[in-house]
């Protein structure tokens, strides 16, 4: 009887944990949807100017906290991200880190790349809180504190009510409560990348982060550095809750070409063949076990594909072969050192006829033992440009001296524009919508009346290009000005160009920042074309899940072209000299003012009767008082009449005495110096 | 002496003692002006002296502290350049673009964008309403004749990691139709500099190269660019012209050319503000100058660029690469007897005082005294001229720091190895400076800006040199006042004595009679500078006259002003209305008239010494003594004392010296040699002036003339 229940209570136990087990199982399966996941994946990109673009993207997706069981903890997700989106009610947000500049014309400006991608130089941070209107700007000055404090940056700095803006419609649609703001002059350096790499739950030590090799990455020709955040916690009823954390790092890196000599023979117009190991100094050892996905892509752009289509076109004779994944490895361009593991090609592409081609490697089956190491290899020399946004967009200062100046805002247009719109020309009505979003610092005083429109060379009416605009005038050491306007051209436009005057204000000494002498930066302006909308779709041989990378090309995003920083140079005082500034200003006012009182408070006729008076009593009341003294003291008596000259004698002697006690008095300081 | 006067007369109030001092040093003027005038010119001659060494005062530019980096490999491209040029000159079927084709292509096979600029060389016309002022662009391009244009080829590197916000361009101006060899040279320099540009990674600021088509003269084509840089024309003026020209299918012809996978981008490129400019030339000069290095920096105005630039170059120049620098001097000075006289005698001086206390260091070699008196007579005199001395003075105009670099080589022959040094040597003065210039964060503003160079490596600052004019000037105010107290004296026995002591106490009566007169001089004096200012607008009429020489506009210039002076004279009419006034009357007119001219060149010299501190200099040194001098001759002659007499020849000789033209045609005759001068050229040098917009211009019309018309008119009074 008592073997019994020992023997049946062992099933049973057995039995239990099963039951248990495969609950937690089950449970683990249900709660798939609302884990927090994290996917790390590179982008590279050959660009025609003889450089490689490589695009790291990390995405850490945590579900919103109120479903959340874990309460206030994390798995994956970053805390510190999520105290923040918490406290400050971060609806979305953005802060980019970046050093040089994108090249528009040869990088492109079309694809979602740059127009996510490509920053104005320095820090660029903007934000919208779930918070009520009267509180946004608190709000935003504790989220740059915080900021500055969590990236090693001077964010803070953006705290101040002159650097930020509000932008209301051309920069993103938002309801008053998206707050703006740029540091141009801010360098980035590894001490910004640290803590960012902090925020990966393998940081740089697994996964394709070990790539980040920083004297390599640091090389390059752009560095820029993102993270966008977006939670839809505060949204009731939203479809997916939770935190998106986006993390971007792209560089433009340029291949070691061994052949640095410039003969100008076939070789050179050849592209530099690279691999992952010479251009990071790296290799991919194996993803990061945390992340869900981790693959890297290669990417070919269309003009590359035609090209490259030409010239099997060519070759035709010899191969026949479809663009398949083969035909992709063995073309006559280059060849990969590596098979891909997929091939996409995209599809629909309204804007060109080619269409790209993304190939897609998975790292998972790598590991140190088998590194995964990238190549590419130029067979044959492929030119190529790159697709560009519909206007290219460029800005500058006009005018030259300490007093007035302008900012010209050029754009012209490419061969995209040209290409899609010339078949539209049909139509009269079409138009190209450019939206501009412009901050111009207090201290350059812009006259927005002075705006005006060139459009192929000719001026034209206010009224036939805005369709909107937005103005908020600066208010000096209060806000920036602001200008937002949306423009509508005709479609054959071929050039276009705005300007706007302004006049340079003075700052307070206590305003001009070290290095005064440089001159002041006016932030980059935002030229954006909703007309355009930039996204790639591939199509997907086997339609698994989709991979964060390329839901972000599906992506409809506005194209965005940040125009370049403009250096204004201010009337600067001479800070080397105050001291004699000071002393040389002080001696002409006192002089200056000195004079004018004694003019305008002397009466002449008030004076002479003044001496006369005197004369007439010979002499003051001081002299006489003394002379007497010294009459009684010499045992004479007073011999008023000749006071005058005895006076005089007096005076001098009394002169004679202070200068020699001046001069004691210098030779002892003179003498006690030394 | 005044505190005695004033004991003297018992029951009068004691003035202020800066009232006493203004009195006494009054009443001394005719000391105190002799006194002021030698010292002014003596300290003007001490200026070599007293030049301190330059120094670099920007610690940021660090010059040479890193190696230069140029290899041999840039060289030799760029040798393959020049002689590319070279050849293409020997051909001469592509007319002026191939060069610039060729430069394009150079260009574009770096990495750098390229451009062309189209330019309409501009006329030069004479604007009275253009002067001191930037001239507006749209306004003078109306009347361009297609066929004259050049074409510039510009090539921008950006800096990989700068953000754009700054520039530094260099400049080689050649001549399109034709390359010397010094420029293809120049060429090549700049060529080795920006290959080695683009492959470095320490740029922070773009670098803009600017091969500018010197067709129509350097200047115009660097200044044209600069005007379309800063300020470009958007309301389609342009686009008319290039439209109305056959000329603008060049542009097309470049762009569709050979070269299908280089993108030559149409439109202007830009590239941030400007830090500082290099020109670069290269002298076609003969074996003695080989391996020097002439800098020349005067811009319009007598405007120069930071020190600090100077000072740079100097300093790579002189120790990195063994480059002699030179700045310009006027030869002709080196050997006059009397420099070398007092070079001798400053020499032996400070010999002397530092045998007395060897701490005193002063005094230099009399060989670098006289090197230095040229030096700085050249420096005040194209400083004074108000014309730059190269397409450097483009820039200046948008307060951009820059210099023409302008090297010397025996070089011309096809020693290659003696070439490729050549390049090497240049192409690393140029990289060293461009790297400093690349270091340096703020603008140019550590050093100075108003300064005398009496040597490359020595310079008087403007504290030391205004020291001459304010003792030149001084005397003026205090011989006007004394002049007219002198002229209210009532007591005529004072008449021609200048030490009277003042008048102090006077009746009303008096004062509103005097101030009549006064009030006389004045509105003779105000005539005459009225006459000053139609002259100097007078030529404005004389340019449209078609076709004439200079000879004949001068003569008709000077006709004219004739003319105007004569007819103010009879509208506004000479105060000879009070013929019926005393002698004694008379006498104080002409020392009133005196006593305004004096104060109005004071005024004048003093204005233009804000302008154009170098100007005012030499106007002093003519003005000054001529406006103190002046007497009417009648008197002496009445006199018929010996030293009468040799003021009577004092001031015909200074107011032959006096008038501008005789000043310029002796300063000409002494400096080149008498021979075949005619009156033409005086004409053509104020026609470089104005075409310059040149405030020397200005100062001579409005200030100078005037005066001396005044002095004149004081020497030939009717007493």
């Amino acid at each position: 009887m008592t073997h019994l229940p020992r023997r049946t209570v062992y099933p049973f136990l057995l039995l239990l944990f099963q039951i248990l087990f495969s609950a937690i199982a089950f449970g683990s399966v249900l709660r798939e949807a609302g884990e927090e996941e994290f996917s790390e994946e590179l982008l590279l990109r050959p660009l025609p100017d003889r450089k490689v673009l490589a695009h790291f993207h990390f995405e850490t997706r945590a579900p919103s906290s109120l479903s959340d069981s874990y309460g206030r903890h994390h798995h994956l997700f970053p805390k510190a991200i999520a105290q923040l989106v918490q406290k400050f009610r971060v609806k979305e947000m953005e802060l980019s880190f970046t050093q040089g500049r994108w090249n528009y014309d040869q990088w492109g400006g079309f694809d979602p790349i740059p127009s996510s991608n490509a920053k104005p130089p320095g820090v660029e941070l903007w934000a919208v809180f779930d918070v009520p209107q009267h509180q946004v700007d608190a709000y935003w000055k504790n989220l740059t504190h915080t900021l500055s404090g969590l990236f090693c940056a001077s964010i803070n700095f953006l705290e101040s009510s002159t650097t930020y803006s509000a932008p209301e419609w051309s920069f993103q649609p938002s309801s008053g409560s998206l707050r703006y703001g740029t540091l141009p002059r801010e360098a980035v350096c590894t001490e910004n990348l640290t803590p960012w790499l902090k925020l990966l739950p393998c940081r740089d030590k697994a996964g394709l982060s070990v790539l980040m090799h920083r004297p390599s990455i640091y090389r390059g020709f752009y560095h820029s550095q993102r993270l966008h955040l977006k939670s839809s916690q505060f949204d009731s009823g939203g479809l997916e809750s939770g935190i998106v954390l986006e993390q971007t790092l792209t560089v433009v890196l340029q291949p070691n070409s061994q052949s640095t000599s410039k003969t100008y023979s076939i070789e050179t117009k050849l592209q530099p063949s690279w691999s992952l190991s010479s251009i990071f100094g790296r290799k991919v050892t194996g993803r990061c076990v945390l992340a869900k996905s981790s693959n890297v892509y290669l990417q070919l752009e269309r003009g590359l594909v035609t090209e490259l289509e030409n010239l099997q076109m060519e070759n035709v004779i010899s191969r026949a072969d479809n663009m398949g994944s083969e035909g992709l490895r063995s073309n006559p361009g280059f060849e990969l050192s590596v098979k891909p593991d997929r091939v996409f090609k995209e599809v629909n592409s309204i804007y060109s006829k080619s269409s790209s081609v993304l190939c897609e490697y998975s790292i998972v089956k790598y590991s140190d033992s088998e590194p995964f190491d990238l190549g590419l290899t130029w067979k044959l020399p492929v030119v190529w440009s790159c697709q560009q946004a519909p206007l290219h967009a460029s800005r500058f200062l006009m005018g030259s001296g300490n007093e007035r100046g302008a900012i010209a805002i050029s754009l012209t247009s490419t061969e995209l524009n040209e290409g899609f719109l010339g078949a539209n020309t049909v139509e009269d009505r079409c138009k190209l919508q450019v939206d501009i979003f412009q901050v111009v610092p207090w201290y350059i005083k812009v006259y927005f009346h002075t705006l005006q429109v060139f459009v192929d060379g000719q001026p034209q009416g206010l009224t036939d290009v805005v369709e909107k605009m937005h103005v908020s005038p600066s208010e000096d050491k209060v806000s920036p000005g602001v200008m937002e306007l949306v423009l509508k051209f005709p479609c054959g436009v071929k050039s276009a160009t705005l300007t706007l005057e302004f006049d340079k204000g003075f700052l307070h000494i206590d305003e001009y920042p070290p290095d005064a002498n440089q001159g002041f930066d006016i932030p980059s302006a935002v030229i954006s074309f909703p007309n355009f909308l930039a996204s790639t779709h591939y199509l997907e041989e086997n339609s698994l899940t989709k991979t964060p990378m390329l839901s972000k090309f599906q992506e409809k995003s506005l194209v965005l072209s940040y125009t370049e920083v403009l250096l204004v140079p201010l009337t600067t005082p001479d800070f080397s000299m105050p001291y004699n500034v000071i002393t040389i200003t002080c001696t002409v006012f006192a002089l200056y003012f000195g004079s004018l009182v004694n003019v305008l408070r002397r009466r002449v006729g008030e004076e002479e009767r003044l001496l006369k008076n005197r004369a007439a009593r010979k002499a003051g009341r001081l002299p006489q008082l003394l002379s007497k003294l010294s009459a009684k003291l010499r045992g004479k008596e007073c011999e008023s009449p000749q006071s005058s000259s005895a006076s005089s004698s007096f005076s001098s002697s009394k002169l004679i005495l202070k200068v020699v006690i001046v001069a004691g008095i210098a030779i002892f300081w003179q003498f006690y110096s030394k | 002496m005044a505190e005695a006067e004033a004991e003297a007369e018992a029951p009068k109030p004691r003035p202020r003692p800066i009232v006493r001092l203004g009195i006494f040093l009054i009443a001394h003027s005719l000391l105190l002006s002799v006194v002021c005038c030698t010292a002014g010119i003596l300290t003007l001659l001490l200026l070599p002296v007293l030049a301190k060494n330059t120094y670099i005062s920007e610690n940021a530019l660090m010059p040479g502290s890193a190696n230069s980096m140029l290899p041999g490999q840039e060289v030799s491209e760029a040798n393959r350049l020049v002689k590319d040029l070279t050849s293409l000159d020997l051909k001469p079927v592509g007319g002026g673009i191939e060069s610039q084709r060729l430069i394009a292509e150079y260009m574009s096979d770096l990495g750098a964008e390229v451009s062309y600029h189209r330019f309409y060389p501009q006329s030069n016309q004479f604007h009275p309403l253009h002067f001191l002022s930037y001239p507006e662009s749209g306004t003078i391009r109306e009347n361009v004749s297609c066929s004259l244009h050049g074409l510039n080829t510009v090539g921008i590197i950006r800096a990989p990691r700068g953000d754009g916000k700054e520039a530094i361009v260099l400049v080689t101006p050649y001549n399109s139709g034709k390359i010397g060899p010094g420029e293809a040279l120049s060429l090549g320099i700049a060529y080795s500099v920006f290959s080695l540009l683009s492959r470095v990674t320490w740029l922070a600021k773009d670098i803009i190269w600017l091969a500018a088509d010197s067709k129509y003269g350097e200047y115009a084509a660097v200044d044209a660019w600069l005007s379309d840089y800063h300020m470009p024309v958007f309301n389609g003026l342009g686009a008319l012209n290039a439209e109305m020209c056959h000329g603008s299918n060049i542009l097309n012809e470049l762009k569709d050319d050979s070269f299908t996978e280089r993108k030559i981008c149409d439109g202007f490129r830009r590239a941030g503000t400007m830090a500082a400019a290099l020109v670069i030339k290269v002298a076609d000069r003969s074996e003695q100058f080989e391996n020097s290095l002439s800098i020349y920096a005067e811009a319009s105005n007598g405007q120069m660029p930071n020190l600090d630039l100077i000072n740079i170059v100097n300093f790579l120049a002189v120790h990195r690469q063994g480059l002699q620098t030179k700045v310009e001097k006027m030869w002709s000075l080196l050997n006059c007897k009397w420099l070398k006289i007092l070079g001798e005698i400053l020499e032996s001086l400070g010999h002397v005082a530092r045998s007395l206390n060897p701490q005193w260091k002063f005094g230099i070699p009399a060989a670098d005294y006289a090197e230095g008196i040229a030096t700085l007579a050249s420096s005040l005199y194209y400083q004074a001229l108000g014309v730059p001395t190269g397409p450097h003075g483009a820039f200046r105009d948008y307060q951009v720091d820059a210099i023409t670099l302008e090297i010397s080589s025996g070089v011309f022959s096809n020693d290659k190895v003696k070439q490729n040094d050549f390049l090497l040597r240049g192409g690393r003065l140029i990289e060293g400076v461009i790297r400093s210039v690349n270091n340096l964060l703020e603008k140019f503003h550590q050093s100075f800006f108003l300064y005398l160079l009496t040597s490359p490596s020595k310079f008087v600052s403007v504290g030391v040199y205004m020291i001459a004019f304010a003792l030149l000037v001084a005397p003026l105010p205090m011989v006007a006042a004394s002049l007219y107290i002198d002229a209210h004296k009532l007591d005529p026995s004072y008449e021609n004595d200048k030490s009277t002591p003042p008048a102090s106490a006077a009746e009303k009566f008096g004062i509103t009679f005097r101030s009549c007169k006064w009030l006389n001089a004045a509105k003779k004096v105000f005539v005459v500078h009225l006459w000053g200012a139609v002259v100097s607008l007078l030529p404005y009429f004389v340019c449209q006259i078609p076709s004439c020489t200079p000879t004949i506009s001068f003569v008709v210039w000077v006709s004219l002003s004739i003319l105007s002076l004569l007819i103010l004279y009879l509208i506004l009419g000479f105060p000879f209305s009070y013929v019926n006034a005393s002698s004694q009357s008379q006498n104080r007119d002409w020392a009133l008239l005196k006593s305004v001219t004096i104060s109005a060149a004071f005024i004048g010299l003093c204005l233009m010494s804000v302008i154009n501190f170098s100007t005012a200099e030499i106007g002093a040194l003519l003005l000054v003594p001529m406006c103190l001098m002046a007497q009417p001759l009648k008197l002496d002659v009445k006199a018929r004392i010996l030293r009468n007499f040799s003021r009577v020849a004092c001031n015909l000789a200074l107011g032959f010296i006096g008038f501008p033209p005789a000043a310029f045609f002796v300063l000409k005759g002494v400096f080149e040699g008498f021979g075949g001068i005619s009156v033409g050229y005086f004409w053509n040098w104020l026609e470089t002036i104005w075409a310059w917009n040149s405030a020397t211009y200005l100062y001579i019309g409005m200030v100078h003339l005037p005066c001396w018309v005044l002095c004149i008119h004081v020497l030939f009074h009717p007493c």
